[in-house]
Order: C-alpha cells, then sequence, then structure tokens
C-alpha cells in the first residue's frame, strides 16, 4: 500500500495542495441522516455511537463476515493522501485524509472472479440520526463502484482526518473517499460492502436518476442540469470568494482517465 | 381584538421599516466575520430569501387576518410588501455579485436553469409593485394600481417554487413555503369564504 502514496500522489500534489483548515472541513459537511443544512451535521452527529463498530463484508467474496473494525485496521497500512474534494453542490475543500486503500482490503476478504461491482451502504440508526425522520432520500444511503474503480490506488476508505480520527459529522468511524467523484460517492459510516456482479442502485441515483447518475466524476463539461459545474468555490475564501475552474476528473486526469476510455461521458454522467 | 388593533394602530410605521431593514446590515456582518459559518456566500444568499418569503408571506396573510381573524395589520401591508421586495432584491445582488460572479454564466443560468428563470420572473413581476408602492402612484393609477398589485399572487407563488425546485433530495421546508402561500392565495378564491365559515 505504501506503494500508492509515492506513485500516485506525486501528481495529484504537484499543485501543493494546500489543506482547508480542520474547522472548515469539520464544519461545513452535508451527512443527510443528520439533517439536511451544512451546519446539521456538526450539531447532531454527537449522538452517533461508533464503538463497537463492525462491517459486513458479503456478496462475490471468498471470506464474507462480519468484520470488527478492530481486525480490519490492524491489517491495513494507514498512510496520509490530501485529496481535492469537490460536491456536486459546486464548492470545494482540500482533505489530508489518513485511511488505506479500498484494495487493499478487498484484497483481505478475497473477490471472487465473477465480482464487477462493489456496493456500500451507511449505517441507518433513526433512534440516533434525526435526520431519517424524513424521507429526503431512500434510507439507508448507498453508494457503488464499478470494481475496477474501487480497485484503484487513488480509492481511499478514510479512518482519519489531520491525523485525528473522522470526526462523526465527517463519516465516522470509516468512509470511502474517491477523490475524482462527485463527494456524494464518498459513502460515510460505512456498514457493509458487498461484492456484485451487477450495477447496484445508488441512492441520489434513485432519487432523482437525471440528475445524479452511477458514475458521477467530476466533469466541468457535464453540467447538473440545475447549475454549471465549469466552476466551484473553495471553502474558506470568505464573503469575497471568487470561483476557480473545476478540473476534469477533479485534477486526477493523468490517473483515472484510462478507466473510462470509449466511454461516452455526458451519456454515463 | 379591538384593543389589539388600538395598541397595533399606536406602532408607527417607520418603526416597521426599521425592524425589518436591520437584519439586512447584521446578516452582512456575520457573512464578513464567520457569523455565517465558513461558506458565507451561500449561506447570505439563502437567509436573506428565506426572509423574503417569509415577508411575502405575512403580507398576503393581512387581508385573510382582516377578515377571518378580525385583526388588523393593514397599515403595515405597503411596509412589508416593501421589505420583501427589499429582501428578494438583496437575494439576487448576492447572487449576481457574490455567488455567479461571471455574467456570461449570469445570463446562461437565466435562461438554462428553470428554477432561476422562475425565481427571476418573480423578482420581475415584484418590480412594478415596488415602484408603484406609493400614494402618487396609487392616486394616478386608480382602479388599475388594484389590478396591477394582484400581481403579488403569482409572484409569490413563483418565490415559493423556487424555493422548492431548488431543494436537493425530498426536503420539507420548502414544501411547508409553498403550502403556507398556497393555502393563502386559496383563501382568496371567490367561496373560500363560504366554505370557511361553514
Amino acid at each position: 500500500a505504501g506503494l500508492g502514496l509515492s506513485a500516485l500522489a506525486g501528481p495529484a500534489l504537484a499543485d501543493k495542495l494546500e489543506p482547508n483548515s480542520w474547522q472548515e472541513i469539520t464544519s461545513y459537511n452535508n451527512y443527510y441522516e443528520f439533517g439536511t443544512r451544512k451546519e446539521d451535521p456538526a450539531k447532531y452527529a454527537g449522538a452517533l455511537t461508533t464503538e463497537p463498530w463492525s462491517v459486513k463484508i458479503d456478496g462475490l467474496v471468498e471470506r464474507p463476515g462480519d468484520y470488527d473494525l478492530q481486525d480490519i485496521l490492524s491489517e491495513m497500512t494507514i498512510e496520509e493522501r490530501i485529496y481535492r474534494f469537490r460536491c456536486v453542490e459546486a464548492w470545494s475543500m482540500v482533505v489530508p485524509w489518513n485511511g488505506f486503500e479500498l484494495a487493499d482490503l478487498l484484497d483481505m476478504v478475497g473477490v471472487r472472479p465473477e465480482a464487477r461491482y462493489v456496493a456500500f451502504e451507511t449505517l441507518y440508526r433513526p433512534e440516533e440520526m434525526p435526520g431519517t425522520r424524513f424521507p429526503v432520500l431512500d434510507w439507508p444511503y448507498r453508494e457503488g463502484l464499478r470494481l475496477d474503480e474501487a480497485l484503484h490506488p487513488l480509492t481511499l476508505i478514510a479512518t482519519g482526518i489531520y491525523g485525528k480520527p473522522v470526526p462523526k459529522q465527517n463519516g465516522a468511524p470509516l468512509r470511502l473517499v474517491v477523490p475524482w467523484k462527485y463527494g456524494f460517492k464518498s459513502i460515510k459510516s460505512i456498514v457493509r460492502i458487498t461484492l456484485t456482479d451487477t450495477q447496484p442502485p445508488t441512492s441520489w441515483n434513485m432519487s432523482i436518476p437525471n440528475e445524479y447518475g452511477f458514475y458521477s466524476n467530476v466533469n466541468p463539461n457535464v453540467d447538473h442540469p440545475r447549475w454549471s459545474q465549469a466552476t466551484e468555490r473553495r471553502i474558506g475564501g470568505g464573503l469575497f470568494s471568487r470561483r476557480v475552474p473545476t478540473l476534469m476528473f477533479n485534477g486526477y486526469e493523468n490517473e483515472v482517465a484510462g478507466l473510462y476510455d470509449g466511454m461516452d461521458l455526458a451519456k454515463n454522467y | 381584538m379591538e384593543w389589539l388593533n388600538a395598541q397595533l394602530r399606536r406602532i408607527p410605521v417607520w418603526l416597521v421599516y426599521l425592524v425589518g431593514f436591520l437584519p439586512a446590515p447584521v446578516l452582512l456582518y456575520q457573512g464578513a466575520t464567520g457569523g455565517l459559518g465558513v461558506e458565507p456566500i451561500k449561506a447570505l444568499e439563502h437567509e436573506l430569501g428565506e426572509l423574503a418569503l417569509q415577508l411575502v408571506i405575512v403580507g398576503l396573510a393581512m387581508s385573510p387576518l382582516r377578515k377571518y381573524v378580525g385583526l388588523n395589520l393593514m397599515k403595515f401591508r405597503r411596509a412589508i410588501g416593501l421589505l420583501a421586495f427589499f429582501y428578494v432584491f438583496c437575494h439576487l445582488l448576492v447572487w449576481l455579485v457574490l455567488d455567479v460572479q461571471i455574467p456570461a454564466q449570469i445570463w446562461a443560468d437565466i435562461v438554462k436553469r428553470p428554477y432561476i428563470t422562475i425565481g427571476m420572473a418573480g423578482f420581475l413581476m415584484m418590480l412594478p409593485l415596488a415602484l408603484t408602492s406609493n400614494n402618487r402612484s396609487v392616486r394616478l393609477l386608480g382602479p388599475r394600481w388594484r389590478s396591477l398589485h394582484k400581481l403579488t399572487y403569482p409572484a409569490a407563488l413563483l418565490g415559493a417554487l423556487h424555493y422548492v425546485m431548488l431543494a436537493k433530495g425530498f426536503q420539507i421546508e420548502p414544501l411547508i413555503y409553498f403550502g403556507i402561500v398556497l393555502g393563502l392565495l386559496l383563501l382568496r378564491l371567490p367561496g373560500a369564504r363560504r366554505k370557511a365559515m361553514a
């Protein structure tokens, strides 16, 4: 896993990404299980119980089971990855994550050759999640990746930010980070990972299919039906913050464009 | 109710203007000093839009309140209407100057994005209303003034619809606003009074 950082983070770091502050990263969140306002997760996620935590890994894997988080962590190598984070709402941050490659976890459980996709599920615990009283989305929150996307060395399971455990409002105790896709693909507080041979249903796609596709790669040339994706605003610039151009695949084009060779990215948004 | 109406009549209109105007500088100050969080532009835009919608609702509620409850707030209706317009205008300004920033993008958004088209249409409908909210216009326009100011109804509906359309996912708050506006408009339909009494 150590190789991933030196081999890949190099080009991604070429423009010297300046991480957002802890305060910015932990006070401005989309985690609709705790409410739809940006400040709701920081306000209400404290109620979330994250210990003990286990992840059910099932479907097309060699060693399915309920894996205790501590047992997973004892097998993984934690490293730091400073990634751009681009929300579908056209704001962005830079986050210094700590975590391990999803590929390492999948390697640990053994992916069967028929597997083509990976499905993820967020915890759904209404008594600790005030936002789930409303049918904002069809709970539990679900996301998915194609297997080659999941195995890509940039794809991270984050367990920390700035060297501290991931705060609850950011998806404690472990969450996905796919830096070349819109933020909602990077599912939080994962309780289940399922390997499948068919494309799994994903929450935003189920809710509004013409606005949120399965792929949801960051792409300045394909607008959201209700707003432009050509530019974004970096969090932290204050009242007079200028918009900056959004980069293809969020700046990770060299690393990931090959995954989509021959695909019409306007159709497969 | 008579007593309450008498007390209300003693409140000077300028006080309503003053209190109604105060949130604007306070929000701007909060936005500039971190009081609105780490992304003050969207927060300011949202707060101003929500305030405008709340004032529109207060304005729309006045004549039903008088009709069904006997509460007379009509003295303050012009102030409330003008304040609502003021906040819609500020909301638009923040969107233009601080949020979108790029002139070409602004026009593209107005034409291409239905929720912006609808919000813009609502603003344009309010413009002649604000311009004719003075005694001279009332005198000059005569009965046409009343007809013109019926534009309040579609403008309110568009404003509420604008909010519903920009929500991500199924959200309750914009639907509550939309429901209230719709209810206040339905009360004005002929026959609504008889039904309400029955």
